[in-house]
């Protein structure tokens, strides 16, 4: 079986800054992770560097069968969710009108947009404007975006800060979906009980080291 | 989704969010237009004066909030936002050229509104034939400034004074699109050729759209 991640003694310097150190991660399909750190240890920037959009310093290893270093690794993007502990909704456009850009850009079927946002309790104010919409309901969006995407790898960062208990589920039965379609789970959080059990695996983050949990 | 698929995509979206947010046409404009009456008022009413100058004070307003108009559109993305572009995989050269076409689009209909308050504010006497000449110098100067900031929007990406930043790039790039467009009237008037200048705008026009299409995928790199 191919691991999704399968990185080794991976550096990322931002700014002239070392971020992530000598990070090593394993993670095959169906597998999942809960990382947990304190803030400004390396969480977002680690999520970031496995969704390819900030290129490592230093190390070897694939994600989704690509060389981390190598051009190619951005063939793999769209195969990658990422939950942003900032929702990256454009603001001026409706829920609907949202995900129907996403999906002319991924090239998915727009009735699928429709079919998530009933699942995720969207239907109804699908036309409301983002910005005049809570920031529960933006995060159902992603989270729609993400039912109709199916990623391969899923990456959440804070996906349930600031979510009532519905929303919360809803994140935890998306991890569950993207495990029984044999995808790979990280999910990063400062309160490790924001990251719930239904991940396999937990480590600790500190200072841009990868520990396992004690 | 085609490249061209994308372009449109990116135009239709950008120009959706103007009209919805109509930044454009609700506060640049009319502050422009107080900016022409002030011109206007400060030069002390002298018809002459008024009358030469017109042109020339439409030019430096639109360059300089036209300029602002399309760099707007650059600035509004949030970082969260560009990386789920990439994630979608929108190829950042489609990315540019929509972006491109959208501001152009907008900054177009600007000048043309700030240029017809010109002529009601400052009558200036305009040479024979001037509408087709002057809708083709005003048309390919919109697209220059709209490239030149899309592409100075991406240069500044990611940065902490990226909206000083890109102004400061803009700024001097501009002054072939400013010299080629405000010099179509001025070789009206004095009946000598235009293709110079119609050429100087469209060489610059090019220039920066084949700059802007190269560096879009090195510039998305450099930001990784």
């Amino acid at each position: 079986m191919t691991a999704a991640v399968d990185i080794e003694s991976v550096d990322l310097s931002l700014g002239g800054k070392l971020v992530l150190s000598d990070l090593s991660l394993a993670l095959g399909p169906g597998e999942s992770l809960a990382v947990v750190g304190p803030n400004g240890s390396g969480k977002t920037s680690m999520l970031r560097l496995l969704a390819t959009l900030v290129k490592p310093s230093s190390g070897t290893g694939t994600i989704l069968d690509r060389q981390i270093l190598s051009p190619s690794i951005r063939e793999i993007r769209g195969r990658i969710g990422l939950i942003s502990h900032t929702p990256a909704l454009i603001g001026e456009l409706t829920i609907a009108e949202n995900l129907d850009h996403f999906a002319r850009l991924a090239v998915q079927n727009p009735d699928d947009c429709t079919r998530a946002l009933h699942v995720v309790g969207l239907e109804q104010v699908a036309d409301r404007r983002v910005n005049e919409s809570s920031f529960g309901m933006q995060r159902r969006t992603e989270i729609a975006w993400l039912l109709v995407a199916k990623p391969d790898l899923l990456l959440l960062d804070e996906a349930k800060s600031g979510l009532d208990v519905d929303a919360r589920e809803l994140v935890d039965a998306m991890i569950d979906l993207t495990l029984s379609r044999s995808g790979t789970v990280i999910a990063v959080s400062h309160d490790i009980s924001q990251l719930g059990s239904a991940l396999h695996r937990q480590m600790h983050l500190i200072s841009g080291r990868l520990e396992p949990l004690s | 989704m085609s490249f061209t698929g994308q372009i449109r995509e990116v135009a239709r979206v950008d120009l959706v969010v103007e009209r919805r947010t109509g930044d454009t046409f609700r506060i640049v404009l009319p502050f422009a237009i107080v900016t022409l009456i002030i011109f206007s008022l400060s030069l002390g009413g002298e018809v002459a004066i008024l009358r030469t100058v017109g042109p020339a004070v439409f030019w430096a307003i639109s360059v300089l909030f036209g300029m602002q108009l399309a760099l707007r559109a650059s600035a509004l993305d949030s970082p969260t936002r560009r990386d789920l572009m990439l994630l979608l995989n929108l190829d950042p050269a489609a990315r540019f050229l929509g972006r491109t076409l959208a501001s152009s689009t907008i900054v177009l209909v600007f000048m043309a509104v700030l240029f017809a308050t010109m002529v009601v504010l400052f009558d200036p006497s305009l040479p024979g034939g001037w509408f087709w000449p002057l809708l083709a110098a005003i048309s390919l100067a919109a697209i220059g400034l709209a490239a030149l900031s899309t592409l100075a929007g991406g240069v500044a990406a990611g940065t902490r004074n990226r909206s000083s930043l890109a102004s400061l790039i803009v700024a001097p790039l501009a002054i072939p699109i400013v010299v080629g467009a405000s010099q179509v009237l001025e070789a009206m008037e004095r009946n000598s050729g235009i293709l110079l200048w119609i050429l100087l705008l469209i060489t610059s026009d090019l220039a920066l759209l084949v700059a802007g299409v190269g560096l879009s995928r090195p510039l998305e790199e450099a930001s990784r």
